[in-house]
């Protein structure tokens, strides 16, 4: 035995911890290069939290691309998005809300050692995410169907404009519109895919009994990534699918 | 952990999902409604107060102990602010789009048009 006073950086006090170098190989919950799980838990939610930083810049930057058509094309906008399914779009958001709150139940159910109401907890977050997908598909193909896919055989002639009769929309600039809706709700969508991985993976932990109420970081871990993923499409939702729907 | 210790959260969970679902409903149907340039307001609010109550309770900002990770999130919005502000002021004092006012981008588009 070994005795080590260390001063933790990221608590606030300094904290004298005794640890060997060999026998905690085994012990997830507490590395040998942490003070305390409490250090070792604030770890791995901050870099999770920093990865998020960087994934709000990376969206950050279509938003802003976004806002600035928007604003110089903002009838053509309001046409293009009148003529994607907002139903579909709403049921979406509602699902996404769903899956949100299966997951906290799917960690509460980890601190408490309810093992049946994890492992049903992943499932329907998985559930939910592919309900997302395919709904998310349905759209695409209603997309693809009336010529709305940026690209050659792209067509939006004559579409009205939202309050303003007898004016049509510019083609071009819905095209705009549509490659902004595609880009921004694929890398979602993809975010979606990789989520569904992480969670296929978390489950396959919680079937082994890897987590305890001691140790369940990575479902919280992989929860942060979920609810962020959920964060982007609440502001998807009114951003693309809602501009002036009023009659 | 007692039995009390652990029930609390989950009516704080149920609570925020329900809250978020009538956040949805809402904004579906104030959308309906003509609020002229005040719909994208509304709809924006809507969404923010949503994603907060995400961040906070279901991501657990609301119980993070740790200063750091405040440092890293605040700052993480601060760099979002500084994109989408100093972008705008760039296009909005541009020659071709200088007045950002939604109403008046659409007539020069219809003068154009005509």
């Amino acid at each position: 035995m070994r005795v080590t006073k260390r001063r933790s950086p990221l608590s606030d006090s300094n904290v004298a911890v005794q640890t060997s170098v060999h026998d905690d190989v085994h012990r997830p919950e507490l590395l040998h290069h942490f003070a305390d799980p409490q250090q070792q838990r604030d770890s791995a939610s901050l870099g999770m939290w920093i990865f998020l930083g960087t994934e709000v810049m990376f969206f950050g930057g279509l938003f802003c691309a976004y806002l600035i058509y928007r604003i110089w094309y903002y009838a053509d906008f309001a046409a293009a998005s009148k003529s994607i399914n907002a139903a579909l779009g709403g049921t979406n958001t509602a699902v996404l809300i769903c899956s949100s709150l299966t997951v906290v139940l799917a960690i509460w159910a980890a601190e408490t050692s309810r093992r049946a109401l994890m492992l049903a907890m992943l499932v329907l977050t998985m559930f939910f995410g592919l309900c997302f997908l395919g709904i998310k598909g349905v759209e695409y193909h209603d997309k693809f169907v009336e010529h709305h896919v940026p690209g050659p055989s792209f067509s939006f002639e004559h579409e009205q404009i939202p309050g303003h009769p007898g004016q049509y929309a510019n083609p071009q600039h819905a095209e705009i519109f549509f490659a902004l809706y595609f880009i921004m709700t694929g890398l979602h969508a993809l975010h979606m895919i990789v989520g569904l991985g992480i969670f296929t993976w978390l489950f396959v932990m919680a079937w082994k009994g890897r987590f305890t109420p001691e140790y369940h970081t990575p479902l919280e871990i992989g929860g942060l990534y979920w609810h962020f993923v959920d964060i982007i499409w609440i502001y998807l939702f009114p951003l693309l699918y809602l501009i002036d729907r009023h009659p | 952990m007692s039995v009390h210790a652990t029930s609390s959260p989950l009516r704080t969970y149920f609570a925020v999902w329900v809250t978020l679902l009538i956040g949805t409903l809402l904004t579906y149907e104030v959308a309906k409604i003509d609020l002229g340039v005040f719909n994208s307001a509304v709809a924006l609010t809507i969404a923010c107060i949503k994603a907060l109550l995400v961040a906070l309770f279901f991501m657990h900002l609301r119980h993070a102990s740790e200063k750091l990770l405040k440092v890293v999130v605040i700052s993480t919005l601060f760099f979002l602010f500084i994109l989408l502000a100093l972008s705008m002021a760039d296009y909005a004092t541009r020659g071709t789009g200088a007045s950002t006012v939604s109403f008046l981008i659409t007539h020069i588009t219809a003068i154009l048009r005509a």
